[in-house]
């Protein structure tokens, strides 16, 4: 009785939300005669609705009763699996995840969508059932009204509980105390003793109880709840519960003081029976209190949602290297107390098993943040289903690669990009049954969503087979925006980033789904902030492909450490296209001192990082430099370094924190020798090398200017 | 020996030295360094640690008084030179040369930066009321950045403020 039940509701909550995504997609997938997946549905429906029940969530109860009926006549093959039978337990789906929503935030919910698609569950129930689950659902809506009927007049007011315990209540465990203080905890509580049925002191037994009481809680809680506390002691007492109205209530208040007076005037009573009539005041006092605790703990349950689940292959393995790592620091430390040069060798071996302990603890711990994609993909079936709906196209959705692993908060950052890109490609991208047929295609579009690593790298790629981005449109539209000139000759991939412009749309007709051009452009923001790109592939008629690329970590990069001067830096080897000696021949000089260099088709103009950044360099000369290739914002440039050193993997760390920002610099980190070197920041130095650029040609078009005026006088 | 009289052994509030011993007293109290010849103060609260000097890896294009940043305990720490900052005497780098590190904690952030001085000297103790105003007079090092000068024997310390001393300016590139 005293288990504190609140204390599961957040497991309950996750296996709920577990269970409805389960349900969700089972939905989705749903055939005729596919017993296993409606036993999947309804296993899910039946668990919701059991710890609905303990934890009292009673509108869950209620609703996912009926699904489960539904669900129940589909398994026994009475019920045919009908699409729009699917559509209706979708539409639930959604019901039983906002009440239980509104259970877990202790809010209202949208009370017109729940009863309407109660209404449907019911009448599709009615329709074609058998008659004893016609019965039923019937006197399921009676109940749902009955309730609501209760709550509505139990707003404000509260109950007159009438409570006589047999007198072996005690014998069994129940202590009435428990049973006050668990009522004091849903309203004020006030109550008094009956002590008439108390004998004379001397035939007094000690196990017995003798006491009745008259309780008046007043309360907004409904009456299955007060019912629920008597739960355990239903069977041993006469136990009436009446509603009591507002006006009723201070007359009911008053007359329950005065009896409340007389009872404990009545101070020879047993010791037990004495202490349950003193504890009315403490348990109205505290009241308040708990009400902040219940505050408290809801602000809990919400900040919990950070956590994360780990595989237990997960934790093993990490147990394990640790271990180990035990194993080769206890074995060191044991040759570091008489060591001699003898046993260099040994030194030397036992330091390459720590190295490797080490990076294998740090890929472990590393992993444990990793959780596989399907996390943000799992909700794109519905979305598609939807939107097919919505839009009147038939697509379906092929995913790939659901089991890509990918760290957390890049997870949660990305996916409503993705959600986006992927209602894009449904609204502008499938076109209409018709047009497809028209086009030679088949009459289903197809999106499809792949994850794939590449290096050190994410791939999402959102493919359809529609039309294709309009290549004439989108640059009409972008004259007409006036984002370029009427002239300018653009490549494709510079067309496609027109896309990302704000406020750009090409949509004839602006629908609900898209076609505000509002979101490309945040869309390549946030892909952005998250250290990622995207490219735009697409060909007309044939469909288009929107590439996502993003770094697995935000906390640790894989970096080649170049060296130029005495200063050592770290380009992230995600943006490094190639290194490469420098071939004298392919150098060219044009406009003045701007130097290229000439990489196949390409000429990626050189920029000296020594000048950048007003070092001393050894290797000014550009034929004795490395050229490191980097590319970023679909633009390449050469870095001038001196030196290539070695790859490895850096934490980074924030510059700002003691600091500030600097140009051309993403942060800092700590080398294996204790220094500090600077992660070179990509396309900052781009940006960098521009602004500069227009800056130098200010200057000399000035310089020009004041020759000029210099002839004139 | 009775205890009125070992009593009497206890030193008051602010005396200062019992046999070589500092006694903490109700004044603040002060790390004083050197700059060239001269006597520089901060709040001994403000100190992180005092480091012997080590070549700060650069920051592109920050201006010359700010050395670079090292690695203090996975800390990226920044390196300020404050004799180049004020143009005080000569910026070089001996085996007495030391790293200040400081962290001052306004209310939204707090910041670590290390500043290099010629030597530290000595812990002051201080009541707030022997703390004189600097007289408005040009010198070398900022108004903004004085707290006040305390005089010390002969000698005349001056008090810096720490908050201000943390704050950098931001770059301007070269163009």
């Amino acid at each position: 009785m005293t288990v504190d039940l609140s204390q599961f509701i957040p497991s309950f909550l996750e296996e709920s939300f577990e269970g409805l995504e389960l349900m969700e997609s089972g939905l989705l997938n749903l055939e005729p005669g596919d017993n296993e997946t409606i036993h999947s549905i309804f296993r899910a429906a039946h668990s919701i609705k059991g710890g609905a029940g303990t934890f009292g969530f009673d509108s869950v109860t209620e609703f996912t009763h009926l699904v489960e009926t539904l669900l129940d006549e589909m398994r026994d093959g009475r019920r045919e699996v009908t699409s729009k039978d699917t559509e209706i337990l979708l539409d639930s789906v959604d019901c039983m995840r906002l009440l239980i929503e509104a259970a877990r935030d202790e809010q209202d919910y949208d009370q017109e969508k729940v009863a309407n698609t109660s209404a449907r569950l019911s009448e599709t129930l009615g329709e074609e059932a058998t008659v004893e689950s016609e019965s039923e659902s019937e006197s399921e809506s009676e109940s749902e009204s009955e309730i609501e009927s209760d709550s509505s007049n139990s707003g404000g007011s509260g109950f007159k509980i009438k409570f006589i315990p047999e007198h072996s209540l005690a014998k069994t465990g129940n202590d009435p105390i428990f049973l006050f203080s668990a009522l004091a905890e849903l309203g004020e509580l006030t109550l008094s003793a009956n002590t008439e049925a108390l004998p004379a002191l001397l035939d007094i037994d000690a196990q017995e109880l003798y006491l009745n009481w008259q309780l008046t809680l007043i309360t907004e809680v409904e009456k299955s709840e007060i019912i629920e506390i008597f739960e355990w002691v239903e069977d041993e007492c006469i136990l009436e519960i009446e509603p009591i109205s507002n006006s009723s209530l201070e007359v009911c208040e008053e007359e329950e003081s005065s009896e409340n007076d007389s009872a404990t005037s009545n101070e020879l009573s047993a010791e037990s029976q004495a202490n349950n009539t003193a504890i009315q005041e403490p348990i109205v006092t505290t009241e308040l209190e708990t009400e902040d605790k219940n505050k408290s703990t809801k602000a809990k349950a919400k900040a919990d949602l950070g956590s994360i689940r780990v595989g237990v292959d997960k934790v093993d393995s990490l147990i394990n290297l640790v271990g180990e790592l035990v194993i080769t620091q206890s074995m060191l430390s044991e040759l570091g107390n008489d060591f001699d040069m003898t046993k260099v060798e040994r030194l030397t071996s036992g330091l390459e098993q720590l190295l490797q302990n080490t990076k294998e603890l740090q890929e472990s711990v590393m992993r444990i943040r990793m959780l596989p994609i399907s996390f943000a993909f799992n909700r794109f079936p519905r979305l598609v289903h939807d939107l097919a709906i919505k839009t009147g196209k038939e697509m379906e959705l092929v995913i790939n690669g659901e089991q890509t692993e990918l760290d957390k908060t890049v997870m949660e950052q990305i996916g409503d990009p993705l959600v986006h890109l992927v209602r894009n490609a449904a609204d502008h991208g499938i076109e209409s049954k018709e047009t497809r047929l028209a086009n030679g295609k088949s009459e289903k579009g197809t999106i499809s969503l792949d994850a794939y690593h590449q290096g050190g790298n994410i791939v999402i790629e959102i493919k359809d087979d529609g039309a294709g981005i309009n290549r004439t449109k989108v640059l009409n539209k972008a004259i007409e925006k006036g984002l370029i000139d009427e002239n300018a000759i653009l490549t494709d991939s510079q067309v496609y980033d027109l896309l990302f412009e704000p406020g750009f749309s090409t949509a004839a007709e602006v629908t609900d789904i898209s076609g505000r051009g509002v979101g490309m452009d945040v869309v390549k923001r946030n892909i952005q902030s998250l250290g990622g790109r995207i490219q735009v592939e697409s060909a007309l008629g044939k469909g288009s492909t929107f590439k996502v690329n993003l770094p697995l970590t935000l906390a640790i990069l894989d970096g080649q450490l170049v060296k130029v001067g005495t200063e050592t830096y770290i380009i992230p080897l995600i943006s490094i296209v190639e290194s490469l000696q420098i071939d004298n021949t392919l150098i060219n000089r044009v406009s003045g001192d701007m130097v290229l260099y000439r990489l196949r088709d390409d000429n990626v103009p050189v920029l000296p990082i020594y000048k950048m950044f007003n070092l001393e360099s050894k290797c000014t000369e550009i034929d004795k430099a490395l050229l490191v290739v980097v590319e970023a914002d679909g633009q390449k440039i050469g870095l001038m370094v001196d030196d290539l050193l070695a790859q490895q993997q850096v934490v980074i760390k924030s510059l700002n924190d003691n600091y500030q920002q600097v140009a051309g610099i993403s942060g800092a980190t700590i080398l294996g020798d204790g220094s500090v070197a600077m992660i070179l920041d990509i396309p900052g130095i781009i940006h960098m090398a521009l602004e500069q650029a227009q800056k130098n040609q200010r200057v000399r078009s000035d310089g020009h200017n004041s020759v000029t005026a210099e002839l004139c006088l | 020996m009775n205890i009125q009289a070992m009593a009497q052994d206890i030193p008051a509030e602010g005396e200062h030295t019992v046999e070589g011993i500092d006694f903490i007293t109700s004044g603040d109290q002060y790390l004083t360094f050197l700059l060239a010849e001269e006597q520089y103060a901060v709040d001994i609260l403000c100190v992180e640690e005092i480091r012997s000097w080590e070549q700060p890896t650069k920051i592109p294009n920050a201006p010359s008084y700010i050395k670079g940043v090292i690695n203090m305990r996975g800390i990226i720490v920044p390196i300020v030179d404050l004799r180049l900052k004020f143009n005080i005497g000569k910026a070089n780098y001996l085996e007495t040369t030391v790293v200040i590190v400081l962290t001052y904690q306004s209310e939204a952030s707090s910041r670590t930066i290390g500043f290099v001085v010629d030597a530290v000297s000595d812990v002051l103790n201080v009541e707030s009321v022997d703390i004189k105003p600097a007289p408005a007079f040009g010198g070398c090092v900022g108004p903004q950045y004085i707290d006040g000068l305390i005089n010390s024997e002969n000698k005349v310390v001056t008090v810096l403020n720490v908050g201000h001393l943390q704050q950098v300016e931001k770059h301007r590139l070269q163009s």
